[in-house]
């Protein structure tokens, strides 16, 4: 059956591009207006018709005003529910689409910066097999998992938005497929051998301690004040802190593509991942080398995310 | 209006219906069942509103599916119980006390919206049956009530609605319906009524207690105590005094001992009579599911579609089994059948034999005195009524075999029926043709209105005698007793006697709010094909037929189409006023070639319209100082700043540079 509905879909998609007009990719924001929202009954709507024809006829041929009063009163409503699920609609933005990070394998969270001015309810979107629900009221932002196999940039698939509000009679729709792309991490191997320490690394090892001076660098809001070098700012546009050198509590790591031999690239990148992970989770610095760029140490959670972006785009 | 926004936790669409729609489902069930309880019998409506009251806590109190074995036997004792109770499953009431069941058996499976939706879509349609057993102003709106419940299930079942109060549950509903009132106004009124019924209608109509052919006592008092409307007159000009609303129906000629009944008189055109004092009159009739058509005293023509009698009565050649509406004409003063045709001379004298000796003896010995003056006898008998301890009550003692007798000489209490019928008795025994006429006497004249209320309790007996030279003359007999019963009505002869809410304030408010009751009856229930064919004759158009009204309709709706698309389509200007006048701005510089770029802030976007159009710097940079200070300088701009701004973009006229 839902087979036979997707080749059904398939074939009128081929046949009827009307209906899918909105499959190039397009750039954000996407505003939703009359020419590609779409209406028709639900398969309920389709029945309640029915169900309301028989109530005509049957109140006609027993000329009672009273029932056809009541008929008229329930189509007309369900006329109008037709109009609200259009204006649900009507005037939606998407104002832009931010990505979360996962590696290959894992879902990957996005994130849809909804726009409406006035409250639009019960409006669904449906990308790739995961469906959400919500309700619209100024800015939201709306969160979707979406399967990911490979790492690199994905490009997001079509989406859906659409609504059976207010009664379920009618399903308003417009899909949309945005001009977006998505970069997932490459996956990092199960278990492998820790990364080699080449001598020159130890010996190179920082003499600096916690307290000297390693360099000035900008003024970076949360830096506190006590470390602003006000003689040296005086003498420049911006301010300018004192960077202090941390106290080298861990052996860094010189993670180099070029020191893993026997691989391919994708078990080299694999395994790369992996050291960068374990580094992330120590909290120890490392540096990247790849063939055609090289990432200077450092550690934390934009740290990481530069050198597995960079991995992921490796080619 | 935009903040920052907030993170959404995706919420997956729901599989199983909530409390809340189940509440609203179950409050769809009983309205069902409250509008239908008129009709069914009272064990199966409890029944089922036991069972969904059982339902609602159980799935409340210890949610689990009910189980099969339990949900089949149940089908069955439905089905017995309708069968044993109408004898087959076909039909209206057995049709609909079936179908109430089953709603509620069919809340016993809902556990999924796609249930939930089709028990709530049933629901409607049980409440428009509802409306086959009587269209009333209330019943209707107490079924379109009914309709708020099942309409927000529906919209419970959509995603992301949490539970609020019930009243701001329905609350959208009801915007929905009234907002829905104009296209179902104009439809109402366009759709093509059919001229004939597609299939039979003719099912065995309720009795309702209405004036019958047959006169026996315990249907008129019966009659009395019912205050449901029974016809409504407009007069053409000033109403009749109340002595003289006589409306004449049932006209009985044949006593077997214990109860009167008609007898078929030929057709005829016009009664023969000298009459004077017309009075025209429309009578909106209830349904009576009889023949017979009240006229006041005595009618000088049939309407259409019905025949007269020689005896005055107007009998509808169909049954009036919707309220019917008729014009007629009336003689208020009149001498009927001045000459007495033999036979019916001697159907009038008729009396069956060994009955009423006492009655008999009495009416001879009245004869004896009185010699030839036969207005003599009449007026000795009404003193009797009146000064013989005779007392008018609804709850008379029962009579014997010897009814008249006993009424007479024993008991001497009751109401217009026993004293017309022994009335005319004595009439007939003393020698003087006579005749029982049934029909209503006196209403409530509703100044606001400026109609007659009748209601079945005004149901009235009186005699007609037959006195040489004049005629048949009408004689009420009550009247003797009770004047009050015709120069203030039948509730007031019998005050204290009547159940609470037919008494005093309560009865004059009722009496007030009917106009309301007319109007409905008047506006909706009677807009039939014929009054629907007249539709559009003050637009010079006759006969509006059906294909006419079809077009009509369609241009109707296409029109309200109209009116709701540009509704959807609105939209609302866009909420920060400064960015609403930037964009004015924007256009008009579009239109001289200057379009603003995607992602192109406005001080470039400015600059490069400067440079596009040098001729307008000093306009440009002010308006671009303007825009910049009220957009980032504050956090609310001033409003005669705003203004300025928006002033300014109004003036701004771009001159396209050659």
């Amino acid at each position: 059956m839902q087979a036979q509905l997707q080749h059904l879909q398939a074939w009128a998609e081929r046949r009827l591009p009307a209906l899918t007009r909105h499959r190039q990719p397009e750039e954000l924001p996407i505003h939703l207006h009359r020419r590609r929202i779409y209406i028709v009954p639900t398969g309920f709507g389709l029945a309640f018709t029915v169900l309301l024809l028989v109530m005509l006829v049957g109140s006609l041929n027993y000329a009672n005003n009273a029932a056809l009063l009541l008929t008229c009163l329930l189509g007309a409503s369900t006329a109008i529910s037709m109009l609200v699920a259009f204006r649900t609609l009507n005037g939606l933005n998407v104002h832009s689409v931010r990505a979360g990070h996962a590696t290959a394998g894992h879902p990957i969270d996005v994130i849809f910066d909804m726009q409406a001015t006035r409250l639009r309810q019960a409006v669904r979107l449906d990308i790739d097999r995961s469906s959400v629900a919500f309700d619209v009221q100024g800015r939201i932002d709306v969160r979707v998992s979406i399967p990911t196999e490979h790492r690199g940039w994905l490009t997001l698939p079509r989406f859906r938005i659409w609504t059976t509000w207010p009664m379920g009679l009618f399903r308003a729709w417009t899909w949309s497929r945005p001009n977006v792309a998505v970069l997932v991490w490459p996956r990092p191997e199960i278990s492998g051998p820790p990364p080699t320490l080449p001598d020159i690394d130890s010996r190179r090892q920082r003499l600096h301690r916690g307290e000297d001076l390693a360099s000035l660098r900008d003024y970076r809001s949360g830096d506190s004040m006590r470390h602003v070098a006000w003689k040296a700012s005086a003498r420049h546009e911006t301010l300018l802190v004192k960077d202090y050198e941390q106290p080298q509590a861990r052996q860094e790591w010189r993670l180099d593509w070029r020191h893993i031999h026997g691989l391919d690239d994708e078990s080299r990148i694999a395994r790369l991942a992996r050291w960068l992970g374990e580094a992330q989770l120590q909290g120890r610095p490392c540096s990247l080398w790849l063939p055609d760029q090289s990432i200077e140490l450092g550690s934390g959670p934009a740290h990481y995310a530069r050198c597995m972006s960079a991995l992921a785009l490796l080619p | 209006m935009i903040g920052a926004g907030h993170l959404l936790h995706a919420r997956s669409v729901p599989e199983q219906v909530s409390h809340r729609s189940f509440d609203l489902m179950c409050m769809a069930a009983a309205f069902v069942l409250a509008v239908h309880a008129g009709h069914l019998p009272w064990w199966l409506s409890a029944a089922l509103a036991m069972a969904l009251a059982l339902r609602w806590w159980q799935r409340r109190e210890r949610p689990a599916r009910v189980p099969g074995w339990l949900k089949v036997p149940m089908l069955l004792i439905l089905v017995a119980a309708v069968v044993l109770n109408y004898g087959n499953i076909f039909g209206r009431e057995p049709g609909s006390a079936l179908a109430a069941g089953l709603l509620v058996l069919k809340l016993t499976e809902s556990e999924s919206p796609r249930d939930a939706r089709v028990a709530a879509a049933f629901a409607c349609f049980l409440l428009m049956a509802a409306l086959l057993f009587g269209q009333g102003l209330m019943a209707t709106a107490v079924v379109a009530l009914g309709l708020l419940p099942a309409m927000a299930t529906w919209q419970s079942l959509e995603p992301t609605q949490v539970p609020t109060k019930l009243s701001r549950q329905l609350l959208p509903a009801l915007v929905l319906l009234i907002a829905s009132l104009p296209v179902t106004i104009m439809s109402f009124v366009l759709v093509p009524r059919l001229s004939s019924p597609l299939w039979g209608t003719s099912n065995g109509q309720t009795a309702r207690t209405g004036l019958s052919d047959q006169m026996s006592p315990s249907d008129f008092s019966q009659l009395l105590t019912d205050d449901s409307p029974a016809m409504r007159v407009t007069f053409d000009g000033a109403p009749p005094p109340n002595a003289q609303r006589y409306f004449r129906a049932y006209v009985m000629w044949d006593y077997d001992g214990k109860s009167w009944s008609r007898a078929d008189m030929p057709v005829v055109d016009a009664l023969a009579m000298q009459s004077a004092g017309d009075i025209g009159y429309q009578v909106n009739l209830e349904p009576t599911h009889q023949h017979i058509l009240p006229m006041l005293d005595l009618p000088l023509q049939a309407p259409a579609q019905s025949h007269m009698h020689a005896d005055g009565e107007v009998l509808a050649d169909k049954p009036v089994n919707d309220l019917r509406q008729y014009a007629a004409r009336s003689a208020m003063r009149y001498r009927l059948d001045t000459e007495l045709d033999p036979a019916l001379r001697a159907r009038a004298l008729a009396l069956p034999a060994g009955f009423d000796p006492r009655t008999h003896a009495w009416a001879a010995q009245l004869r004896q005195r009185f010699g030839s003056n036969e207005a003599g006898i009449v007026s000795a008998v009404l003193h009797r009524f009146h000064d013989g301890g005779f007392s008018y009550t609804l709850l008379p003692a029962p009579l014997g075999r010897d009814a008249v007798d006993d009424f007479l000489f024993n008991t001497r209490e009751g109401f217009c029926e026993h004293y017309a019928s022994s009335f005319t008795v004595v009439m007939r025994a003393a020698g003087i043709p006579a005749r029982v006429v049934t029909g209503y006497q006196g209403g409530f004249w509703n100044s606001l209105g400026q109609y007659l209320l009748v209601r079945d309790s005004d149901a009235h007996a009186w005699s007609e005698v037959w006195l040489a030279g004049r005629g048949w003359v009408r004689i009420d007999p009550t009247a003797a007793v009770r004047p009050q019963r015709v120069s203030l009505g039948a509730a007031s002869a019998a005050a204290g006697q009547m159940p609470w809410y037919q008494s005093g304030l309560l009865e004059s408010m009722r009496n007030q709010w009917d106009i309301v009751n007319r109007m409905w009856n008047q506006g909706v229930i009677g807009f039939d094909a014929l009054r629907q064919r007249g539709l559009l004759t003050p637009f010079g158009v006759r006969d509006a037929d059906a294909s006419m009204l079809t077009r009509l309709l369609a241009v109707g709706i296409a029109l309200f189409g109209v009116v709701g698309l540009s509704w959807a389509l609105w939209r609302r200007p866009e909420g920060d006023p400064a960015l609403a006048a930037m964009r004015a701005l924007e256009r008009k510089l579009a239109r001289a070639g200057v379009a603003r770029g995607r992602s192109e802030g406005p001080r470039n976007y400015l600059r490069r319209a400067i440079r596009a159009l040098p001729g307008q710097r000093v306009e440009l940079d002010q308006l671009m100082r303007c825009y910049i200070e009220l957009r980032y300088a504050t956090i609310e701009p001033s409003p005669q700043s705003l203004r300025a701004f928006r002033q300014a973009v109004r003036n701004f006229q771009p001159h396209r540079v050659v």
